[in-house]
């Protein structure tokens, strides 16, 4: 995709334009929405020959919107912990355990409201420990996080002895739901509102904080970051507790679509969240990514899942197709690194 | 391969070796010559075309124009493999040794003996003994060849590489500053593996700045000055005066600007500093609207020094006084008492390469909320002020020239408003230009600024010293000797200073 110079447009617009296209949102995220949009493209017109149905509808960019919701929230966590040079394995675990806090809450007969919290909680918890851990200990953050995923799935299961935990009806199950006919003008469910709401906290922060700065900084080059005294230790500390708690929010959606506490749900699922923030344009090495690159990495994912299903394709097609996307994306993006 | 020096051809022969990167001529005409049986020293300052010599002699470098010969035979690597096959072993000041193998799986690294069949099965017993046979024939079979090299001290690790060249039959060693990470005791040990490796016949390129060193072991020298070979002969003859002329050459271009400076109040008191493992010793203060210069050999401490003031490294004794500031302190507190560092690495540690010129200038000064709009007139003020050559405020800094990133990094520290400038190698791998405006720069901050800065600065090109500095004080081996205005130094006396150390202990 590259600009249109031909276009001798009037100037109001050609301003906007030349406005756009000199943001550095935009730019940056062009190559990731352009795969977003291709993905699409390609299954509409493949949905639409071989099936006649239509992948475009209003209720499925819905459902995949919704599909994409609990990924893209822990992504929005592990943007910035990959933007500060690190890396999260523990984000399954964590959102399986904050399911089976919820639901134990729940169950113990706390209001909604509260329930939730206690998840946010529990995410916030975790994510003080990988943080506590790699700061202190100075292991790096692949290990201590491969360390913390077993602990917290193993409090999960012991905390749920092991077995599913059913939780009584409430709210909070409608979070991620289809929405009915009478709040039809909410046009998203509250979920989805709030992955919006926090996906604009977060790349604020990132772009428009001293913090989110200093994340940068840490990610790029730690020793220049250290030179101009910030504090490197209590910057990363922020950076996994802010990972802990989108993975807590990214439970409390997962416990919302399920319903129940499953303390071995959403395993492996901290690949699909790394690859997401990979895919749009985050760099393992730190120092980059962005919010949108994420969002529009763990969309690319969820359309590509959608699609092949709806082609009927099984699921071993499914995992060879993403897996090769994810290569694919990554191996361009360095292509056009290395041109620029 | 020690049989053979009855030939009347030299060992090793280069003549008119020449190598251009790019603009700079980093070689310019480089005749050497070392037969077997012989320790030939190679002298030069800092940048006088050394380490371009040893690039092409290993094979990592192709020299444009010019011929070598091995025994005789032309010899051309097209890569390192090519030059180890050849025999000719370079040991290098970092040393190149896998720190996780035992010295034995070290000394025979590439080389293993094999018993046959398809496994390939590594003959443990015969790697032992060839690697003892090594060890024994240098005299130090005290290093065992089972023990892990990551454990052995450096001094020991050296010797280990040494016997790895000698155990694949080199004919050619080089030696590339071998005592200047090694403590005196250890030293004498390996003038002592030097001299016996002579006897054995071997062909020896011992480069060092230590010109003292040169004398005591070596039977001819060469002189490299900008890329040219200046001089060289019988060592027996050579005096270190003509050695120290030959090193230096030329005379101080015109190419400092100097204001009207005036010594204002202590800002920085320094005594007695010492670090791990260096400085060892450092005492001097800096006061406001001067420019300290501080002169050494690469390896020396002046780096460490620097890092430690700015709060980079541990101070393990003595005392710093920053205005009416004493005791333990962080680089984040440095910043806030108006002492930074710009650091001589800008890819490893001055600049976050991958982030914007505005980030890089504001990183130690960001408001808790950052405001684009605010920020980039901000940038775009420092980069007319400093005449940066850059598309704006938001490009990536790497993708600027080193002079521009250089000027942006100095400019980080007069952005966060610092009255002390720690400046490590200022105008290190800039073009003319640009060094000529950061000279400028430098000036401007203890002249023009009101009230006038200090600057503390690190170099190892000496015409820039004595260009710049109102007082100079050399390095030598982690003691810092005494500053002395500029006006008194010549380049000689710094040299000398720098590779012998002060007759005078600090003031």
């Amino acid at each position: 995709m590259s600009a249109q110079p031909t276009a001798a447009a009037p100037a109001p617009t050609a301003g906007l334009a030349r406005r756009l296209w000199a943001s550095p949102v935009l730019r940056k995220n062009l190559g990731a929405a352009a795969g977003l949009f291709a993905v699409f493209i390609l299954f509409t017109i493949l949905l639409a020959i071989t099936r006649g149905l239509s992948f475009a509808d209003p209720d499925n960019l819905e459902t995949i919107l919704r599909q994409t919701t609990i990924v893209a929230l822990a992504a929005l966590g592990a943007t910035i912990v990959i933007v500060s040079g690190g890396i999260d394995l523990s984000v399954g675990a964590i959102i399986a355990l904050c399911t089976v806090v919820i639901a134990a809450l729940l169950r113990a007969g706390a209001p909604p409201a509260l329930a939730a919290l206690g998840g946010l909680a529990a995410g916030l918890a975790c994510g003080a420990l990988n943080g506590l851990l790699v700061t202190r200990l100075r292991v790096v953050p692949f290990i201590v996080t491969l360390g913390t995923m077993l602990l917290v799935r193993g409090v999960a299961k012991g905390l749920a002895h092991d077995q599913k935990i059913d939780a009584p009806q409430s709210w909070l199950n409608e979070l991620l739901s289809r929405l009915p006919a009478s709040r039809a003008w909410l046009l998203f469910p509250p979920g989805v509102w709030l992955l919006f709401l926090l996906a604009f906290a977060v790349g604020g922060l990132l772009v428009y904080t001293r913090l989110g700065r200093h994340v940068f900084a840490v990610g790029s080059n730690e020793q220049a970051a250290r030179l101009c005294g910030i504090p490197v230790a209590r910057v990363k500390l922020a950076v996994y507790i802010l990972g802990g708690f989108f993975a807590g929010a990214a439970g409390l959606m997962q416990f919302s679509r399920l319903t129940v506490g499953d303390p071995t749900g959403a395993n492996g699922l901290e690949l699909n969240v790394i690859a997401a923030v990979v895919i749009g344009g985050g760099s393992l090495s730190g120092g980059e990514g962005s919010v949108a690159g994420a969002l529009i990495g763990a969309l690319i994912m969820q359309t590509l899942q959608s699609g092949c299903s709806q082609m009927g394709w099984p699921n071993w097609v499914q995992e060879i197709v993403t897996g090769a996307i994810i290569v694919a994306a990554v191996a361009l993006d360095r292509f056009r690194h290395r041109s620029s | 391969m020690a049989e053979g020096v009855t030939t009347l051809a030299p060992r090793l022969e280069m003549r008119g070796v020449r190598k251009r990167f790019g603009a700079t001529q980093a070689l310019g005409g480089v005749d050497l010559s070392v037969s077997a049986g012989e320790v030939h020293a190679l002298l030069g300052q800092n940048g006088a075309g050394k380490s371009t010599l040893m690039k092409v002699l290993s094979g990592a470098e192709r020299p444009d124009a010019g011929e070598m010969k091995l025994d005789g035979a032309p010899y051309a690597p097209s890569d390192p493999q090519a030059a180890r096959r050849a025999g000719v072993a370079m040991i290098y000041q970092e040393l190149s040794l896998a720190p996780h193998l035992t010295v034995a799986e070290n000394i025979l690294l590439g080389v293993e003996p094999a018993r046959g069949g398809p496994l390939g099965l590594l003959d443990r017993a015969t790697m032992r003994d060839r690697a003892a046979r090594a060890l024994a024939e240098l005299q130090h079979p005290g290093i065992r060849t089972s023990t892990v090299v990551g454990t052995l001290p450096i001094a020991a690790q050296q010797i280990v590489e040494i016997a790895r060249a000698v155990a694949v039959g080199c004919r050619v060693l080089v030696l590339d500053e071998p005592t200047s990470s090694l403590a005196r005791a250890d030293a004498e040990a390996m003038f002592a593996l030097v001299s016996r490796l002579r006897a054995q016949g071997h062909a020896i390129v011992y480069i060092t700045h230590f010109i003292e060193e040169a004398k005591r072991l070596a039977d001819r020298f060469t002189v490299l000055r900008d890329g040219q070979t200046v001089g060289g002969g019988p060592m027996a003859t050579a005096t270190v005066p003509e050695i120290v002329d030959l090193m230096v050459g030329r005379r101080v271009e015109q190419l400092y600007p100097r204001g009207a400076r005036t010594r204002g109040e202590a800002l920085l008191e320094v005594t007695d500093l010492a670090g791990a493992p260096k400085p060892t010793r450092a005492s001097f203060t800096l006061h406001r609207g001067e420019v300290l210069g501080i002169a050494g050999l690469v390896g020396a401490g002046r780096t460490e020094l620097l890092r430690a003031l700015a709060g980079l490294d541990p101070v393990v004794a003595g005392r710093v006084k920053l205005g009416t500031v004493t005791g333990p302190t962080t680089p984040g507190a440095r910043w806030a008492q108006g002492m930074a560092l710009v650091s001589e690495d800008r890819k490893g540690e001055g600049l976050a390469l991958g982030l914007s010129v505005a980030d890089n200038l504001t990183l130690s000064k960001l408001p808790a909320i950052v405001r684009p709009r605010e920020r980039r007139p901000l940038t775009e003020r420092w980069i007319k002020r400093l005449g940066v050559r850059c598309q704006g405020p938001d490009q990536p800094i790497g993708e600027l020239s080193g002079g521009n990133q250089q000027k942006i990094a100095i400019a980080r520290l007069l952005h966060h408003g610092v009255d002390v400038l720690l400046l490590d190698e200022p105008t290190r791998g800039i073009d003319v230009a640009s060094k000529a405006q950061i000279y400028d720069l430098i000036d401007g901050l203890v002249t023009r600024e009101a009230p006038p800065k200090a600057v503390l600065m690190v170099s190892s090109y000496l015409p820039e010293l004595l260009g710049v500095c109102d007082r100079i004080a050399v390095m030598c081996r982690g003691r810092l000797g005494p500053a002395r205005p500029a006006s008194e130094w010549t380049e000689a006396a710094l040299v000398h200073e720098a590779a012998l150390g002060s007759d005078s202990e600090a003031a």
